[in-house]
């Protein structure tokens, strides 16, 4: 694809926009990101719609317990600012800086997920929500399992671009890659935001 | 790397079609598949009238008509009009903004093959105890894991699948027309086609998703347990009606409009004049588009969700007559004092007009709340639909078929036989449609499968059913045609046979792998017309002939596709009484396929390959001797 | 082409004013991420605490989700720089179209009448 900007003097400042195809993925993944928004929309729609129907079992109030939210919020928002730090430095050409950071986010990232894994156990064992208790039990695990499913993917395709190019270095090819990933990322945790108001927050007061 | 020359021709056939990531050759994939299953589920439409023919005939069991009304509109919706729709999209995009290729061929291709592998997921069902059965828009609890037998499962699961190629294929083509458009062709000289096929992407985009979820909510109750339409549980059933038709009611528009960009372009081509009203076609169109997300209740009128917010969507229903009237009337206009050819494409698109605008009526019919209590689920709302699908979509989609043929396969179609197909494929849609809307009104409930004597439905179902069967020969007339004119028909040598006014007709015939020798400078809407007048007649360069820089073919797209269908089907496992490989190895299997051809692609840094110019050279004198 | 779209560049090409630009933008970040930690322990507060009344406390919450939403979006994830027409088009539709369907899934299931 044509270049459309002047790499002699170095990295350009905008990498991830210095090539045609930097700007199809660019694209390309926002519009995949407004599909997203609607997806969850439907699945956030479905838990509001059904979280009373409780069949006798557990209710929302009976179960969630904010401490353990307010962590997992804190480092899923810190894993969000690390990923914009690392595309700071990559902007600068630093790429130490930028491995370093992102590999932060992953490792707050894999926090995030084994503190979700482990409210899934305490909720299913010691409170007896299973999955099919109810339909609220039904539609919360899909709601925020869902959104874990999405933490575990950007987890195994960041790792993957980390390994991939340990070495590399900041290319015109990669600069996009890392780009669209902390895009991504913080995609996640926005509907995380969502997730900690509407079900979380709305769910322990009623 | 750059300098490794591949010439296609030098691989075995087969191997290239797998791997092909040339959106020319995607075109005709789509173009073949979809024909394929519009001949299957045709011939299943042919199956239910023939049951109709008589009251209380036993040709099929009710269980077997279900699953063929069921069959017949999931494949005609979502594998024979989607394909065919992405034939054109692929084909004439790219060459009408001017662009060597889409913006993600890996993509397109990933696109093509997953659409197919669903469609043959949900096409197994028939080998595994029946078809689905709950209609075309499952409805719970009909669907339900009470109520459903397995082919419920290979919709949900077939469907999920394929619509994760449409989805995929839709933000390649908005990618496409923002980022690649040759220089000049700005949003406002872009073909109406272009612009239909861009909003349709859009909606593709945000329908689809809906439905993946819808489909997920059903799978997990199906399959794992889930109890969200379990209503003893605290489900609730209307919240599938809700998230289908959210989806339901878009996809619609998805469909009609790309039909609306083909009639648009083939009315201004024999009508020798330019598209009245270009503006407010593309305004009308997004306005559909906006409004096509606003009234998917009215589906839902009888469902009992209150008198507000059944007002409320019935005037938003309403609405979308303006824009549409705004179409209708800008290509009454567009042929208005032009100097008509009538050959097949544009005897398609010009009598699109009126069928369409006796579809739409009897919808603002349908958008009235009270009355519609009447209309429900009778045949007034199968008639209905089918002017909005035949007399718009299919007839869109011929007159395409005629017009880009010669530009696709470098000769033209019979017109003899053509005008064949046209007058009976006119004829039976009327006479097995109209009739349907009295059917309907003196009260034949859709979707059941016999009637009794003497309730006066006998000769309206009989004369339904013969019209039937000549749409079937129309069918039959255009497949022979293919054959006939490709072993007879004249060579197309030159460049734009029809005096055509868009981009694509400025390149040669057959089109040549990186579509453009030189990318071309858009000086207006129009632009072949525009040099025409203004210019020498061919289009003015915007680089220097030079390498051409072509995407590199892969199988991972097949691979892809595969292992999403290994998957689907290890998830359908889950419910069959007697899987004899244990269902979770299946779809673990299937995901290490998926994933592992992601992770391949992911890691291997392909840049394509170069032509020369030599050759580029080469073919375009080659077409001047 | 294909062979410089591998390669790592040994400096950067920025300009010093643009050097300036980023380090001033990456300060304006990183009070962004303190102000959404400040609103979220507010949020969490506003219903931890026994004294605000639920009802005040769900709009206030939404609310707060809103400026959180938007600040991630504008800030961490660039919306408010040039050249993102298209997406902030898309994501414009996308809450657009997210606004009924999540209203209508949760209030027009037929339980009660509207």
């Amino acid at each position: 694809m044509a270049d459309s900007v002047d790499i002699s003097k170095g990295l350009p400042p905008n990498p991830e926009k210095a090539t045609l195809e930097g700007q199809n993925k660019f694209l390309g993944f926002w519009v995949f990101l407004g599909g997203e928004t609607i997806m969850f929309a439907t699945f956030f729609g479905t838990y509001l719609g059904l979280r009373g129907g409780t069949a006798d079992g557990p209710t929302s109030a009976d179960v969630f317990s904010l401490p353990l939210v307010f962590i997992m919020t804190m480092i899923l928002l810190t894993s969000s600012l690390t990923s914009v730090l690392a595309m700071f430095a990559m902007k600068k050409n630093n790429f130490k800086a930028l491995m370093g950071w992102m590999w932060v986010t992953v490792l707050l990232g894999a926090a995030f997920l084994g503190l979700e894994i482990f409210e899934f156990y305490e909720y299913s064992v010691h409170y007896g929500l299973g999955y099919t208790t109810s339909a609220f039990a039904s539609s919360f695990y899909t709601l925020v399992g869902l959104h874990g499913a999405h933490v575990l993917f950007g987890l195994g395709w960041i790792t993957t671009l980390l390994v991939r190019y340990r070495k590399s270095g900041i290319t015109l090819t990669n600069a996009p890659k890392f780009y669209v990933a902390s895009l991504y990322w913080h995609f996640i945790d926005v509907v995380w935001v969502f997730i900690f108001t509407v079900v979380y927050l709305m769910g322990v007061g009623v | 790397m750059a300098d490794t020359t591949v010439k296609t021709s030098e691989k075995s056939v087969l191997w290239d079609w797998l791997t092909t990531v040339d959106h020319k050759k995607l075109a005709v994939l789509y173009l073949l598949a979809g024909a394929l299953f519009f001949v299957k589920a045709g011939i299943m439409a042919l199956f239910m009238r023939i049951q109709l023919m008589f009251p209380e005939n036993t040709f099929v069991t009710g269980q077997t008509f279900n699953e063929l009304i069921t069959m017949h509109g999931t494949i005609m919706l979502f594998l024979a009009a989607t394909p065919l729709i992405f034939a054109f999209m692929n084909f004439v995009v790219p060459l009408q903004i001017g662009a060597r290729d889409v913006a993600f061929p890996f993509v397109n291709a990933l696109g093509f093959w997953i659409f197919f592998f669903g469609g043959l997921l949900l096409s197994l069902s028939w080998f595994f105890g029946g078809g689905p059965d709950a209609g075309w828009t499952n409805y719970v609890p009909l669907s339900s894991r009470e109520y459903g037998h397995l082919g419920i499962d290979f919709y949900v699961l077939g469907l999920q699948v394929s619509g994760i190629g449409t989805l995929v294929s839709g933000i390649n083509f908005i990618v496409t027309i923002v980022n690649m458009r040759a220089p000049g062709m700005t949003m406002m000289r872009l073909p109406l086609f272009c612009w239909t096929t861009l909003v349709t992407s859009i909606l593709i985009v945000f329908a689809f998703t809906p439905l993946a979820a819808g489909l997920a909510l059903i799978m997990l109750d199906r399959v794992f347990g889930g109890q969200f339409f379990i209503t003893e549980l605290g489900g609730n059933v209307v919240l599938w009606q809700h998230i289908f038709w959210i989806f339901g009611h878009p996809e619609v528009y998805i469909l009609v409009l790309p039909a609306f960009g083909i009639i648009s372009e083939v009315i201004p081509a024999f009508s020798r004049k330019r598209l009245f009203g270009y503006t407010a076609m593309v305004f009308a169109t997004l306005v559909i588009a906006f409004l096509g997300f606003m009234v998917w209740v009215h589906h839902m009128f009888t469902v009992g969700v209150g008198p507000i917010a059944n007002s409320v969507f019935a005037i938003a229903t309403m609405a979308i007559a303006v824009p549409t009237g705004i179409k209708i009337f800008n290509w009454l206009f567009t042929m208005w004092g032009g100097k008509i050819t009538f050959n097949t494409a544009m005897l398609c698109a010009s009598s699109f007009v009126p069928t369409f605008v006796l579809g739409g009526v009897t919808g603002v019919m349908l958008a009235m709340a009270p009355v519609d209590h009447l209309y429900h689920d009778t045949y007034f709302v199968v008639a209905h639909f089918h002017y909005i699908i035949i007399g718009g979509i299919i007839l869109g989609l011929f007159a395409g078929l005629f017009y880009w043929y010669p530009k696709m396969f470098g000769h033209h179609l019979n017109e003899k036989l053509g005008m064949l197909t046209f007058w009976l494929m006119y004829i039976g849609f009327h006479m097995t449609f109209f009739i349907q809307h009295i059917l309907g009104l003196i009260g034949m409930p859709r979707r059941v499968y016999t009637y009794l004597e003497g309730q006066g439905m006998a000769t309206m179902n009989m004369v339904s059913t013969i019209g039937t069967f000549i749409m079937g020969a129309a069918v039959i007339v255009l497949v022979i045609n293919h054959v006939y004119s490709a072993y007879k028909s004249e060579k197309v040598t030159v460049r734009n046979p029809w005096g055509a006014r868009t981009l694509e007709w400025s390149t040669q015939t057959p089109v040549p792998e990186y579509n453009f020798a030189q990318t071309p400078q858009v000086r207006s809407l129009d632009p072949v017309f525009y040099e025409k007048v203004h210019g020498d007649g061919n289009m003015k360069p915007a680089e220097p002939l030079d390498d051409i820089h072509m995407p590199n073919g892969s199988i991972y797209p097949f691979t892809i596709a595969l292992g999403l269908f290994i998957m689907g089907f290890g998830i359908i496992m889950f419910n069959m009484d007697n899987p004899i490989i244990p269902p979770l190895a299946v779809t673990i299997i299937g995901g290490v396929v998926v994933f592992g051809s992601m992770f391949l692609h992911s890691i291997k840094e392909d840049h394509g390959y170069n032509i020369p110019v030599e050759r580029v050279k080469e073919e375009l004198d080659k077409e001047v001797g | 082409m294909g062979e410089n779209l591998s390669q790592p560049f040994t400096d950067s090409a920025m300009s010093k004013d643009e050097k300036i630009q980023m380090e001033q933008e990456k300060r304006v970040q990183i009070t962004a991420f303190a102000f959404m930690i400040f609103i979220t322990i507010l949020a969490f507060i506003a219903v931890a605490s026994e004294a605000i009344p639920y009802g005040f406390a769900v709009p206030f919450i939404l609310l707060l989700a809103m400026v959180q939403f938007f600040l991630q979006m504008f800030y961490f994830m660039h919306l408010k720089d040039k050249d993102h027409g298209w997406p902030n088009a898309m994501m414009v539709s996308g809450i657009f179209l997210s606004a009924p369907t999540v209203i209508s899934l949760t209030i027009l299931l037929g339980e009660v009448k509207f």
